[in-house]
């Protein structure tokens, strides 16, 4: 099997979550893709885990995940508190720190 | 670009045939969730691409990645969303408004990045042959966290406390 294989895959994830990370309002669709982009990047440290025969790029994957999730909890407690601040979640009424 | 379509000339036939129609449920699973209108059904996709991605794993010999994938985010990344969805949206159903005014600028800037990033790759590891050498045993594993890798894994624990106290701190009421 050739390696091209797993990175190019990883490579059209992380493009399609940097187009949902630009295109989407939302913020938990926004958060969404930010684990699409997530998974691309683990995906490619397994894949040259693979590569080179060592576990060291399974151990970044599975620091990644665990970031991944504190990430997720964070991030959604920040969003549920600006809902309940401004019955919102519309990324572009955010604009009070604009210049 | 020979390199990706004579693929299936590798040492592993099934392995490759697995990989193509994985893969090929994966990017139709991540085109519909940045694309779906409901917000509900994204989310649902995203468990299709979480899924495939740990399939992917197990394919490329990470068993206990694969597993841990599983766990965290089907298991619990999942639900997360699904609560942060339920709690912050009032109706079930297609929405008109999830994206933004200038959305279609999205798709030049993931396909120049698509681009560059194929080019590199394909330039890089254009022939590599990943080894098929078997599954990495979990003890591979253990002992690079309990060895060279033992501070960075107390740190993260730390972190995972820190974003749990946080997340409380965040979402309580008042």
């Amino acid at each position: 099997m050739l390696a091209v294989n797993f990175l190019l895959l990883a490579a059209v994830l992380f493009s399609i979550g940097v187009y949902g990370v630009i295109a989407r309002r939302n913020a938990v669709m926004v958060l969404m893709s930010i684990e699409l982009i997530l998974n691309a990047v683990s995906l490619n440290l397994v894949a040259f885990s693979l590569m080179t025969g060592t576990a060291d790029g399974q151990v970044f994957a599975l620091y990644v995940i665990a970031i991944a999730a504190a990430e997720v909890g964070v991030g959604l407690a920040m969003v549920l508190m600006i809902y309940r601040n401004r019955r919102t979640i519309a990324l572009d009424e955010l604009s009070e720190m604009k210049g | 670009m020979n390199a990706v379509i004579l693929a299936a000339d590798g040492v592993n036939v099934a392995q490759n045939v697995a990989f193509g129609i994985i893969a090929a449920v994966m990017i139709f699973a991540a085109l519909n969730v940045v694309t779906t209108k409901n917000v509900v059904h994204a989310a649902l996709w995203l468990v299709v691409v979480l899924s495939g991605v740990a399939a992917q794993y197990i394919l490329a010999a990470a068993e206990f990645v694969a597993i841990s994938q599983v766990l965290v985010y089907i298991g619990a990344v999942m639900v997360l969303f699904l609560f942060g969805i339920m709690l912050t949206r009032a109706q079930i159903g297609k929405e008109t408004d999830l994206n933004n005014k200038n959305w279609a600028l999205g798709i030049p800037v993931a396909l120049a990045m698509l681009g560059l990033l194929a080019w590199v790759i394909l330039d890089a590891f254009g022939d590599d042959v990943l080894p098929d050498s078997g599954p990495l045993p979990t003890v591979a594993l253990s002992d690079q966290y309990l060895g060279i890798y033992l501070v960075p894994f107390l740190a993260i624990s730390f972190v995972l406390l820190a974003a749990a106290i946080g997340a409380i701190v965040l979402a309580r009421k008042d």
